[in-house]
């Protein structure tokens, strides 16, 4: 953080804030040093550590199953062969469990799901000063390592999985039928307006409760790391309550990223899940 | 925490990642599971197939082992006959050869005895003569008793 002390707040917020790239007040571009100068940028900035981080977590994960799937072969696997065919076989029953058409496009993007999600999620785990004092040391403003911490992530992923939704929904019932899903049902051609309404909302809910489930649950852990970040931050010397504090922080860290294991991997997992549900209904003709 | 570019830009990635995933590695991954499923079905089929020989051959075997033995007898059994065949040709071979020489011998003896016979015959004649030339005191000529030499000669 920087050199003068800070209040708790200013630590919060500064946690909390992306390192955001864009038009600056002052007219040029350029990264924005405050959390003001980052808001009046208004929608054409970019989140320059979520696009870093997301994009090193994808690319290592898709490398490090490319280098398999380049020599991979029916022999006796070796481990990491072994690793990347679990995860592969692991995604292809859960896909097969849930989607019932048939598209080859379905499974490789659970896939892709499922660990670019795990692995941006996991980043949660990391201490969460390190990379951030580090980013200010050499002269970064801001850092936010979790890119599922930042909505425009979890909404990116989600509209891309709208589209697919709405593209397939079009494909496989063709146009008319998606709009009479959407407005002759459940109260037949009678309720129109109604049953474009409910089914609207429904439609809607998707790519909204994907995002927000994801982004509220990874930002809720991310601020109580934060928070109990916050009670050995009270340290002043070797006090009663500063030692009892600094202890607390540690368990509590220690309890809560054990606890966030589970977290990181289950919202991964319904992420993935949910994605192929909603694909399978796009596919089907009632539901 | 604001909504802005970032958003598109999540997408855009989020789309080339999910892209290069379904191109580069699930493809080739599941083409190996695949490879590999098939590879143990066929070795599995082959197991089983080999089992399947094994159980005929086995099966062949006994078989061939069941006719052997038999043969085996058979031939022991030919075997035996022959042997007794030839100890009943030896014997009867024996007995005509012992019966031949037997016969040889007995015809030598009787030849013997005949000439055994004659001899005495003849001594018998000669001292019969001389008794009775001692008992006449006088020579008795040969040439002209001879008739009456020869049939007493034939009469001992």
């Amino acid at each position: 953080m920087s050199s003068e002390v800070e209040t708790s707040a200013e630590y919060i917020h500064h946690h909390l804030q992306n390192l955001t790239y864009g038009h600056l007040p002052d007219g040029t571009w350029g990264v924005a040093h405050t959390a003001e100068q980052a808001k009046a940028m208004g929608f054409w900035a970019l989140n320059l550590d979520t696009l870093i981080m997301s994009f090193l977590l994808g690319a290592i994960f898709l490398l490090m199953f490319r280098s398999v799937a380049k020599k991979a072969v029916a022999g006796t696997p070796n481990g990491l062969q072994n690793f990347c065919e679990w995860a592969v076989e692991f995604i292809d029953t859960s896909v097969r469990g849930s989607f019932s058409s048939k598209n080859n496009m379905v499974a490789p993007l659970a896939l892709t799901i499922f660990f670019w999600v795990f692995t941006m999620n996991l980043m949660d785990l990391l201490p969460i000063d390190y990379i951030p004092s580090l980013m200010t040391w050499a002269g970064v403003p801001f850092f936010k390592v979790v890119p599922s911490t930042d909505p425009n992530a979890t909404f990116g992923m989600a509209i891309g999985v709208f589209i697919l939704v709405l593209y397939y929904s079009v494909k496989m019932k063709g146009f008319g039928g998606f709009v009479g899903e959407l407005t002759l049902q459940p109260f037949g051609k009678w309720g129109m307006p109604v049953n474009f309404l409910l089914e609207g909302v429904n439609l809607i809910a998707k790519p909204i409760s994907l995002a927000l489930r994801l982004f509220g649950n990874m930002y809720a852990g991310e601020m109580i790391f934060i928070l109990i970040a916050l009670m050995g931050g009270a340290w002043a010397g070797f006090t009663m309550g500063g030692v009892t504090l600094y202890g607390s922080q540690i368990l509590l860290s220690l309890g809560w990223a054990i606890f966030h294991i589970l977290i990181v991997t289950l919202q991964a997992f319904i992420f993935m899940t949910l994605t192929v549900v909603y694909l399978d209904m796009a596919h089907q003709e009632h539901h | 925490m604001n909504i802005n570019a970032t958003l598109l830009a999540q997408t855009i990635m989020f789309a080339l990642f999910v892209w290069f995933c379904m191109k580069f590695v699930w493809t080739p991954i599941i083409a190996a599971l695949e490879a590999r499923k098939k590879q143990i079905a066929d070795g599995l089929a082959d197991a089983e197939r080999a089992k399947h020989d094994l159980e005929l051959a086995s099966k062949r075997s006994v078989e061939i082992l069941r006719e052997a033995k038999e043969k085996a007898g058979e031939i022991v059994v030919n075997g035996e006959k022959r042997a007794s065949e030839i100890v009943e040709e030896a014997k009867t071979q024996a007995k005509g050869e012992g019966d031949r020489i037997v016969a040889g011998a007995k015809a030598e003896i009787d030849q013997e005895v005949f000439r055994a016979k004659e001899q005495l015959r003849t001594q018998v004649s000669a001292i019969a003569l001389a008794g009775a030339g001692k008992i006449l005191g006088r020579e008795i000529d040969a040439k002209a008793h001879n008739e009456m030499l020869d049939k007493l000669v034939a009469e001992i």
